[in-house]
């Protein structure tokens, strides 16, 4: 193997220029393929937790039919004191669940005694909120960073059109489950940073403040949002969920409850899946660029090396030794492209990282690119380079094992 | 017992609509240790033979045996075998591989067909181009050495396996006389030394008398066989 790989690389060497531009157009294809998956990914990666640790959270149960009313906010669709406790049981059976939050959902009238606007508000536990979606405080772009009674977070986008500030006295008016109207003085504890996505835009007070308002003795919960103690057990701790709370059934034998991850939730799951489909894509075309290029240089190879080819089968070389000698040569071209690119790769993100890039994502400003190259990408990138390069070597590489000594001898 | 054996051999070419018969119903016996010479002219049927004879072309009737094995239907993955293990090739053009430097390709043959362990395949090596007189030269490349040197290294390739038997197809033919002679000299020399047989063909009447025995082809059929003792039968 090593005298196969020895003479591999001196046939490679053999046309130094045409070995570089084929390995130089490997190498390029690698560095685009490996920048281009560390920035989307960390856009990605960054959208996804921004949504999920920020109001979303990882994923959120309702009672059945809830969330194709979401718009509405209905609040005939709560759960009650019994469904809770079967959900709370069910949270206690999933250990990948670190966090939940639990929130009553309705809408109102936002008044500040001039003008009045509608507005959608959260009742939330202001500690479980924070352990669910840890990002929400930096949320609050002005006031308190927390949720007390009395107080109210306004969305920032209402209180620059109602021109309300930290502090101001606001009147919220809410109908009930029972269509009776109810209001109560709220003072503004804080501005709320706007945040893509349903729910991004709503504002946020105590949960017994929510009760207060709409006259509810007992708590009936819109939804309740939970948080996985790792992103990546997300579809473990989803079924797991599934399979005990879609066993409860009611009286006419449907599902009492709902279960969504947050990419059901959230319209920014589809440019995460334009991102993997772009991604694909890019790989789609690495491995064009690699196949063409290899594919292109070991049919020169042979070409050129037919008399050659002719000489060592003539002394005895066995057709598979001749096969693996082209390919190793393929092989060997696959390797130091897919090496020299992640090298290169690794350097332009590390340059990309510490140039601190920053982008804007709707209202959201000045996030900063935070891209990163994991062994995974690297490994499978290289492993698709070296393979592509080995397949379209297997070709030309046949070829010359298959060939006549005593014609390829006669080759001029 | 013969090292080769050779009975009404024919070979055809088919091209198209109209066949060649590039060798006519030859039969001839070759000893073992012998320094053989096949002359003609050209379409004579000298390379066809050779081929015939190495393993690279197959007969279209006739039987050939070469060292007790009837070599006139070997294909493929057991031709390549039978070449390894019996026949040395010298060719006309020398035929060395461009990348390796003088030793590695004669030591090509002992690490690529035969596996022959490091220790072995280096005296064996280095013992060969010493006798050829190419040791001084062993580390450089086939481009930066004459063409008389590039034949010689052909020879010690050829020789490297201990073969019964080495084939060269004008090996003389880009040579000058002199340099053609100098080779002549080694094969003859290596031929004692390893009590391996040469054919080769040429047209070169000179070198033809180097010989020990001289085999005269026609149109394909054999118009006379003389040694150095005189003619012979055929």
């Amino acid at each position: 193997m090593f005298n196969l790989m020895r003479i591999a690389i001196r046939n490679l060497m053999r046309h130094k220029r045409r070995t570089f531009l084929t390995s130089s157009l490997i190498t390029v294809g690698v560095v685009f393929v490996l920048v281009f998956i560390a920035l989307s990914g960390s856009f990605k990666n960054m959208m996804v937790s921004q949504i999920t640790d920020s109001f979303l959270g990882h994923i959120q149960i309702h009672q059945k039919g809830y969330v194709a009313s979401i718009d509405t906010l209905p609040l005939t669709m709560n759960m009650g004191a019994q469904a809770i406790k079967k959900v709370k049981k069910a949270i206690s059976d999933v250990p990948e669940i670190e966090a939940y939050s639990m929130r009553i959902k309705f809408g109102g009238m936002f008044s500040n005694f001039v003008e009045t606007s509608n507005i959608r508000l959260n009742g939330v536990y202001p500690e479980e909120e924070i352990k669910t979606v840890p990002l929400f405080s930096e949320r609050i772009m002005e006031g308190k960073k927390s949720i007390t009674r009395g107080e109210i977070l306004v969305p920032e986008l209402l209180a620059k059109g109602m021109k309300v500030k930290v502090g101001d006295i606001i009147v919220i008016v809410a109908t009930n489950k029972d269509g009776s109207v109810n209001g109560k003085q709220f003072k503004v504890g804080g501005i709320l940073e706007s945040a893509t996505g349903p729910g991004g835009r709503d504002g946020y007070i105590h949960i017994d403040d929510a009760l207060e308002v709409l006259r509810m003795d007992d708590v009936a919960i819109s939804e309740i949002a939970l948080r996985l103690n790792n992103f990546t057990n997300l579809d473990v701790a989803y079924n797991k969920l599934r399979n005990i709370l879609l066993k409860e059934l009611n009286k006419a034998g449907k599902p009492v409850f709902e279960v969504h991850t947050w990419e059901k939730l959230s319209p920014f799951y589809n440019i995460a899946r334009m991102i993997d489909i772009m991604t694909l894509s890019i790989k789609f075309m690495l491995i064009a660029i690699v196949l063409i290029s290899i594919m292109n240089v070991m049919i020169m190879a042979v070409y050129e090396r037919i008399r050659e080819i002719g000489t060592i089968a003539a002394i005895g070389t066995l057709p598979k030794k001749i096969l693996s000698m082209f390919l190793i040569e393929g092989f060997s071209l696959g390797v130091l492209g897919a090496l020299i690119g992640n090298v290169l790769g690794i350097l332009i993100v590390y340059i990309l990282n510490i140039s601190k890039i920053t982008f804007d994502f709707g209202r959201q400003t000045g996030l900063v690119l935070e891209p990163a190259v994991n062994f995974s990408d690297i490994f499978t990138i290289s492993t698709i380079v070296i393979i592509v390069s080995v397949l379209a070597s297997l070709q030309p590489a046949f070829k010359a094992s298959r060939m006549e000594p005593i014609k390829a001898l006669r080759h001029v | 017992m013969s090292l080769i054996v050779a009975e009404n051999l024919s070979k055809q070419y088919i091209s198209g609509e109209i066949t060649i018969d590039a060798l006519k119903g030859l039969s001839f016996e070759i000893e073992p240790a012998s320094f053989i010479s096949f002359v003609g002219p050209s379409g004579s049927g000298k390379t066809t033979l050779l081929n015939l004879i190495g393993c690279l072309d197959t007969s279209t009737s006739g039987m050939l045996r070469v060292s007790g094995t009837d070599v006139s239907q070997l294909r493929g993955k057991s031709a390549a075998d039978f070449r390894g293990k019996n026949v040395g090739f010298i060719f006309q053009d020398f035929n060395l591989l461009p990348v390796l430097t003088v030793y590695e390709n004669v030591e090509y043959p002992l690490l690529m067909v035969q596996d022959t362990p490091l220790g072995e395949r280096r005296s064996r090596v280095l013992s060969l181009l010493d006798s050829v007189g190419m040791i001084e030269q062993k580390d450089k490349y086939p481009d930066q050495i004459s063409g008389g040197q590039k034949q010689r290294v052909a020879v010690a390739r050829a020789l490297v396996t201990n073969p019964k038997l080495v084939l060269a197809d004008e090996p003389t033919a880009n040579l000058d006389h002199k340099t053609a002679y100098m080779v002549i000299d080694i094969m003859k020399k290596m031929k004692d030394e390893s009590k391996t047989s040469f054919i080769f063909s040429t047209h070169d009447q000179k070198v033809v008398g180097e010989a020990e025995i001289i085999y005269t082809l026609e149109d394909g059929e054999l118009a006379g066989k003389s040694g150095k003792g005189g003619d012979c039968h055929v």
